[in-house]
């Protein structure tokens, strides 16, 4: 396969890179095509009328989100946010620096939606949208993992992924839909989950590994599937179900409820946390694909539900369940709702339900990879911060080596893996190898100067990422791995069960 | 559409060279993909693609990697039943190059 990408050097520092422009802009996704695009209420192919339909979402959207006529008309060019996008780091193409991405809506709404740009376009910079405009933007608003680090630093908080959200609905909207994102988004639809696994191959799965389990630990550690009446509805990506070293922390997390007591099941018809609806920046995709999981909660009496190590699915879950699906006012109320895997373990070692032998991680010296959407578009816990140390805390109490990167790089500042917001397609390779550079280059540091040999993190897409990117790198594949599997590694078992 | 021509059949395919209709799927399309790929087809290699067509024909689905490794271990020696021995015969990934050798579809999400 023609695997042979550029791989950038790495250099002991993130530098900023001399301005490279255009260097990006032959880089899209495939299209979304008519089966992907009908079933979710798109359009087949490009309309007709586009360039109107076009703008007149924008119109509506303007209206509908005051947030993103505020991010139209507020920013004063300070360049705060230039030098802050993985992306920009790792290409140097302008387009990637979040003003200019933006510029791309910007210009577009100055020319429709503003006196001056509707008779002087000229003078304001306003321009048409047209063909090279929807190109530009159906290339650059890929280029944009939605990660919010420029927000970060943003003196207004312009949330740049608020706006390649928009951008990417009003292409939607007018039938210029991505390929990679659709499709999975009618999976779930179909089946249940981004992967499409139907449910005996899900309940295969879970017994082979069952049986993994039980040959490897001597428990009989158990993976319940559509089990009414549990307490727990345990609801993680579906590639913890497929994909190294994904399953690792789906075996940690099937050995804390074991070891805990607590009665949970998986569901085979919401089998997937993650909720590319959010990508693709449709309110509605994301109300239909969440809701199969308030439905299946309510199907199945559980008492709470847990959600597992998955970026993008906590912020869903954390953020927009309550309005996409609520009110969960039939959940025991005693319990967070939503509650994070971390956060429950978490809870569990506190209240002294589970101990850990150490020394069975002692081969690692671990760092923490803060994925994006955990980071800085939710919490976790009581306390501010939490979602920093939480997981955190659960590295200490399961290794006896941990080391963070540099704080430039770490909790609200942490930069993306280069794959997020729906861009882990193949076809953008070339962009995920130039965006996860700077991570690397934090990454190697630690690295040389602390021997960190364990890249500990709670999503799946960082996850798959980093398992392809960082060989590309030189680092080893098994480098990268969940915080669960931590857990899962360290757990003692068999000794005093149960919450006491 | 992209396709590809072999003893005078045309085989639709996607934009990376996944087979479209999976019943187009024989050996000499395997070795011609796997040649596309720079993978040089073993005994060994062939294994893989037969329990993969085989556990895709029953679940409609490519194998979780762990059932993979484990078959492959049964079959070849438990030395060989691993990710890394996947990885030296298919070093695209056992799950995208693999299956695209098999004539499995791409797999999507977060892998």
């Amino acid at each position: 396969m023609a695997d042979a990408h550029e791989v950038p050097e790495i250099h002991d520092d993130i530098e900023t890179p001399a301005l490279q422009p255009g260097s990006m802009g032959h880089l899209a996704p495939y299209p979304a095509v008519e089966k992907h695009m009908v079933p979710l209420n798109f359009p087949a192919a490009r309309v007709p009328d586009w360039e109107k339909r076009g703008v007149e979402k924008l119109g509506e959207m303007l209206k509908k989100y005051r947030s993103l006529q505020v991010y139209m008309d507020i920013c004063v060019k300070c360049g705060a946010c230039a030098d802050k996008c993985h992306y920009f780091l790792g290409t140097g193409d302008p387009n990637n620096m979040p003003v200019k991405r933006a510029e791309l809506m910007r210009s577009v709404y100055r020319r429709y939606f503003t006196p001056a740009g509707r008779m002087f376009p000229g003078l304001v910079n306003a321009k048409d949208f047209d063909e090279e405009m929807l190109k530009q933007w159906f290339t650059y608003y890929h280029q944009c993992s939605q990660c919010r680090r420029c927000s970060v630093f943003c003196p207004y908080g312009i949330d740049t992924a608020e706006i390649t959200m928009a951008a990417r609905e009003i292409m939607d909207a007018i039938g210029v839909g991505h390929k990679y994102t659709t499709e999975i988004v009618a999976k779930v639809h179909d089946i249940g989950n981004n992967l499409g696994i139907p449910k005996p191959a899900l309940s295969g799965t879970l017994q082979f590994l069952e049986d993994d389990m039980l040959e490897n630990t001597g428990h009989e550690i158990k993976l319940p599937l559509d089990q009414e009446g549990a307490e727990v509805l345990l609801v993680a990506p579906s590639a913890d179900f497929f994909s190294e070293p994904h399953i690792q922390s789906l075996m940690g997390y099937a050995k804390v409820f074991h070891q805990a007591g607590i009665s949970y099941t998986i569901s085979s018809y919401a089998s997937e946390a993650a909720n590319f609806g959010m990508f693709i920046g449709s309110y509605e995709q994301k109300k239909k694909i969440s809701k199969r999981i308030a439905e299946q909660a309510r199907a199945l009496k559980v008492k709470r539900i847990v959600v597992g190590e998955c970026g993008h699915a906590w912020r869903v879950a954390y953020s927009f369940w309550n309005t996409l699906n609520g009110p969960f006012d039939f959940l025991d109320n005693r319990y967070p709702v939503p509650q994070h895997i971390c956060e429950f373990t978490h809870d569990l070692i506190g209240r002294g339900a589970l101990t850990f032998d150490k020394e069975a991680n002692d081969a690692y010296v671990v760092t923490m990879h803060d994925s994006c959407n955990v980071a800085r578009a939710s919490r976790m816990g009581p306390n501010p911060g939490g979602q920093f140390t939480i997981p955190r805390d659960l590295i200490r109490a399961t290794c006896n080596h941990f080391v963070d990167m540099d704080e430039d790089t770490i909790f609200e500042k942490t930069l993306c893996c280069g794959g997020g917001g729906g861009l882990l397609t193949d076809e953008l390779m070339d962009l995920r190898v130039k965006g996860t550079m700077p991570r690397v280059t934090a990454l190697k540091k630690v690295m040389a100067e602390h021997k960190v040999n364990f890249l500990a993190l709670i999503c799946a897409i960082c996850k798959a990422q980093f398992n392809k990117m960082l060989p590309m790198y030189g680092i080893p594949m098994d480098t990268v791995g969940g915080v669960h599997q931590l857990v899962s590694n360290a757990i003692l078992l068999g000794k005093n069960k149960g919450i006491v | 559409m992209p396709s590809f021509e072999l003893s005078g059949r045309t085989y639709e395919t996607d934009e990376d060279g996944y087979l479209i209709n999976l019943s187009d799927w024989n050996p000499e399309v395997a070795a011609y993909v796997a040649t596309q790929e720079s993978v040089n087809m073993t005994e060994n290699h062939w294994e893989v693609i037969n329990f993969l067509r085989e556990y895709y024909e029953e679940y409609k689905i490519a194998p979780m990697i762990r059932i993979l490794t484990k078959a492959i271990g049964k079959k070849l020696g438990k030395e060989k039943g691993n990710t890394k021995y996947l990885y030296d015969l298919y070093p695209g990934g056992p799950a995208k190059q693999a299956c695209k050798i098999a004539g499995l579809p791409k797999p999507t999400g977060c892998v």
